[in-house]
């Protein structure tokens, strides 16, 4: 393995690309990075694995120099260096590509990546010079592009071009592939083998274990904050890797049985929607339906329509035609979401905070937010605090959400620990009917399994789910169904196991069986 | 090299809620020490002459009661929709339109008054500022347009309309052409609730509307309706609260009151309508709001604070012969340290550079 002790290697072998010995980084309340020691070799693809919270980002916003380690030193090409900010980091030859894109809409390609370098020279010679790297890199980019007409894979070449002008030595790649379909993917992992050749070193942070598998030389494990190990990937399974991760051994959740759907619950007919907002997709004649005891999964890119889905069957945006949507045979497009959730509807939005939860109210109050329409929380205009108190605590209990108690504001749970309490804040109000949009998304592994399994035990006791994700290792754990949405459209729906990844990837770059006409407004 | 330092908290200080407010009041009684030093007064005696004299007798008090009163009724209902980020500025309005509604119910009955007169000038009152607030409601609600441009306009417009009438309609036919109204009769004067004072019945409807305001917030569903929407307005769509609902509601409701806190000056110490009702009490609310941490009985102690400020500013004017603007100065320097004081809600102050922690350095190393 390749936990070599770092003392031995540093007298005699060239020097590493970058080493880290002891950093170690305190927020008020939490230690992020606790003696973190890590080693990047040149021209290797290094995965930086770990559940959320287990200080990752800390540990790479040290590196890109956004963040200041409290102790710890850090050795660049063997020299002892302080990192002082971003531009200094891009002086040393650090480039990073973050999660969310900072990108002007409304500029071309050229004037964005012309903005965030620090010296960009003339338009002309910069136009030139992307064209020619993302030539060599198989990046296919034109410069002249507004940046509100690119696909979001194309929207991340754009920052990785951005980066790979300076010349970068190191590479930071913060879960990168989470925006993309599996064929994008592949063609990114083309780039950076080709980057990684030529002697740029490459840290990859994921939580796709299957993608790590194949694409990284060495992986180093955080939990914690501390390092727990590192291994070769490639002689792992994506299932001892999870296991790395959260310690402990994974429960995989059983499979529903094929072919066992009931009476439809949720039907959607000729759904169209028309935004005043020019960044919105429209939906263009979206048809699906969801039987009791089956779980439907919509797979696709983000900004495909799935947000413009979402708040069409929670009822946030209501609908000209009621047909559209009905629940149980009962039109219901031109009611709000109150009275939808009276009639059976649950709801878990992809923002959990900022949408499914209140940052700064207690998850008493969070427990009151959708349940109020279901449970017996509000008598005759006046909130019953009791009762949102033992429903809050309920939901701690069966979901396991750890948490120092029902009055902790909801801004203070992780990521996949609010994720479980408002999953168990919708599945204790025993819906007939729940749309869940990305459960997981960012979600530790310990905590996913553990909300797979509350959806499959739904889908079981009789409700109908409906599963808007963009992870398919997802999908097809849960789904009996999987359908795809695209530029607004939805595919036909097919049976899980009749179906591969290749094809639902196919299905979310475009490629429907019936022609994509009249797309392009 | 800094001396002073900001250190972000982990969390926000609840303590750190409560104390800032008199921080702030006490960085004030600094500055106004080295103003009036710097005038060349006396501080000590010109301090003791604008908080302490005023106040230093029954009828004192009796005063700050009084003055009080139309700020708590107003703050009251402007600090509701604040908390829904509703940001109703037009309380002056609101409650010159009070004023005008319900005093001209005084006026149209005049001589021909009953028991029944004063409780439908109440009304009258409150019904006329929530229609002056109403406005800002519609346009907003039907066209986007936000309520803190036009309730602020909708001030002046009230202004102008009360000028209008005191100079036309509502003038004392036998004033001498004067720009005032009759005085009003027996029947349309707000009853005195202690003697030898000018407190009148509208202060315990300020303690009615600190109580409701509190009962609201705290207990209803409305009121956590109000606070989810002004906390994260998606989550209140997500969970079905209906915001143009709520913009109604509130802007109805600080509408009402501060009509009420209107009718209240003209039917209590004032006692006929006149072109200058109010000192700026609805502008002064807004202080008092967020003085009061926009809390219902923040409010009510902000409320007397503030009070204390218009009737210092006066005896100073009287006592040291100082200008009107002294009122304002100390309430602009109230509000100003408290919006900088705010920032110790979620930062400490540090003394000295900052330093390496040690501590965990040695840790890192074993």
């Amino acid at each position: 393995m390749d936990s070599v002790p770092l003392s031995t290697t540093r007298a005699s072998t060239p020097p590493h690309r970058l080493e880290l010995c002891g950093i170690t980084k305190r927020f008020p309340g939490c230690l992020a990075n606790d003696a973190v020691d890590l080693v990047l070799k040149p021209g290797e693809i290094h995965a930086l694995l770990g559940e959320n919270g287990a200080g990752k980002s800390t540990l790479v916003k040290i590196i890109y120099g956004v963040l200041h380690a409290d102790a710890g030193t850090l050795l660049w090409q063997g020299q002892e260096t302080t990192i002082p900010d971003p531009a200094g980091a891009r002086r040393l030859g650090i480039g990073m590509v973050f999660q969310h894109f900072s990108l002007f809409d409304t500029l071309t390609v050229a004037e964005n990546i012309s903005l965030g370098l620090d010296n960009p020279g003339p338009m002309d010679a910069l136009s030139q010079r992307i064209a020619e790297v993302s030539e060599r890199y198989g990046l296919s980019l034109d410069p002249r592009r507004h940046v509100h007409h690119l696909s979001v894979g194309e929207r991340q070449r754009v920052e990785i071009v951005r980066c790979l002008l300076q010349d970068p030595r190191l590479l930071i790649m913060d879960e990168p592939t989470s925006v993309l379909t599996p064929q994008e993917a592949t063609r990114l992992f083309e780039t950076l083998r080709v980057l990684a050749a030529e002697g740029c070193t490459i840290l990859y942070i994921s939580h796709k274990l299957e993608e790590i598998r194949a694409l990284c030389d060495t992986a180093t494990v955080l939990r914690g904050g501390r390092v727990v190990g590192s291994c070769d990937p490639r002689k792992e399974t994506a299932r001892s890797l999870a296991e790395m991760m959260i310690g402990t051994e994974l429960s995989t959740p059983e499979r529903l049985p094929h072919g066992v759907a009931g009476a439809p619950k949720l039907q959607v007919r000729h759904l169209s929607t028309t935004s005043d907002n020019p960044f919105a997709t429209n939906l263009k004649d979206v048809s699906f339906e969801v039987r009791a005891g089956e779980i439907l999964g919509i797979a696709g890119v983000a900004g495909n329509g799935q947000a413009e889905l979402m708040a069409a069957l929670s009822g946030e945006e209501l609908l000209p035609e009621p047909a559209a949507v009905t629940i149980e045979g009962r039109p219901v497009g031109h009611l709000g979401p109150r009275e939808r959730r009276q009639l059976g509807l649950a709801f878990v939005p992809e923002e959990r905070l900022g949408r499914g939860a209140v940052p700064e109210l207690s998850l008493s109050e969070n427990a009151l937010l959708s349940a109020y329409a279901r449970e017996p929380l509000v008598r005759s205009g006046l909130v019953h605090f009791g009762r949102a108190r033992s429903y809050a605590e309920r939901i701690i209990g069966a979901f396991n959400v750890v948490t120092h108690g029902h009055r902790a504001e909801a801004r203070s749970l992780s990521g996949g620990n609010l994720q479980k309490f408002i999953i168990g804040r919708e599945i204790l109000q025993r819906p007939r009917l729940l749309v869940v949009g990305q459960p997981t998304w960012g979600v530790d592994a310990g905590a996913a399994a553990a909300i797979h399994r509350a959806l499959i035990a739904l889908a079981q006791d009789g409700a109908a789910v409906l599963v808007i994700s963009q992870d398919l290792d997802e999908l097809f754990v849960l789904s009996n169904r999987i359908a795809v949405l695209f530029h607004g459209r939805l595919s036909d729906s097919r049976p899980t196991h009749q179906t591969s990844v290749e094809e639902i990837g196919l299905l979310m770059g475009g490629l429907f069986n019936h022609p994509p006409d009249e797309d392009e407004e | 090299m800094t001396l002073l330092r900001l250190e972000p908290r982990g969390e926000a200080s609840r303590a750190m809620v409560y104390l800032t407010p008199l921080i702030a009041v006490a960085l004030t009684l600094v500055s106004g020490f080295l103003l009036f030093w710097a005038m060349g007064f006396d501080p000590v005696k010109a301090l003791h002459a604008f908080f302490i004299e005023p106040v230093s007798s029954v009828r004192g008090v009796g005063e700050l009661a009084v003055k009080a009163t139309p700020l708590v009724l107003c703050a009251i209902g402007l600090a509701i929709g604040f908390r829904a980020n509703v940001w109703n500025i037009g309380a002056e309005g609101q409650l010159t339109l009070g004023a005008i509604v319900g005093g001209g119910i005084a006026l149209a009955f005049y001589g021909e008054g009953g028991w029944w007169l004063l409780p439908l000038m109440i009304v009258g009152g409150m019904v006329g500022g929530a229609l002056w607030a109403a406005i800002p409601a519609f346009l907003r609600i039907r066209f986007n347009a936000s309520e803190i441009l036009t309730s602020l306009m909708l001030n002046y417009v009230a202004m102008h309309l009360l000028n209008y009438l005191m100079h036309g309609p509502y003038r004392d036919p036998e004033g001498f052409a004067f720009p005032e109204s009759r005085l009003f009769e027996a029947d349309a004067v707000m009853p005195l609730l202690v003697a030898g004072t000018r407190v009148h019945l509208g202060s315990l409807f300020a303690l009615l509307a600190v109580a409701g305001g509190w009962f609201l917030m705290a207990r209803t569903f409305i009121g956590f309706q109000i606070k989810v929407i002004g906390l994260t307005p998606t989550a209140a769509g997500y969970a079905g609260f209906k915001q143009t609902r709520i913009i109604w509601l509130t802007l109805l409701l600080s509408g009402a009151l501060a009509g009420l806190a209107g009718l209240g000056e003209v039917a209590g110490p004032i006692g006929q309508l006149n072109p200058t009702i109010s000192p700026g009490y609805g502008y002064t609310a807004i202080i008092v709001a967020f003085l009061g941490r926009l809390h219902p009985v923040g409010i009510l102690l902000a409320g007397f604070l503030m009070a204390l400020s218009f009737i210092g500013g006066e005896a100073a004017q009287i006592a040291l012969g100082l200008p009107k603007a002294i009122t304002g100065v100390f309430q602009g320097m109230l509000l100003f340290f408290l919006l900088a004081t705010d920032v110790l809600i979620r930062y400490r102050l540090r003394f000295g550079a900052k330093t390496a922690p040690k501590t965990i350095a040695g840790r890192a190393a074993a």
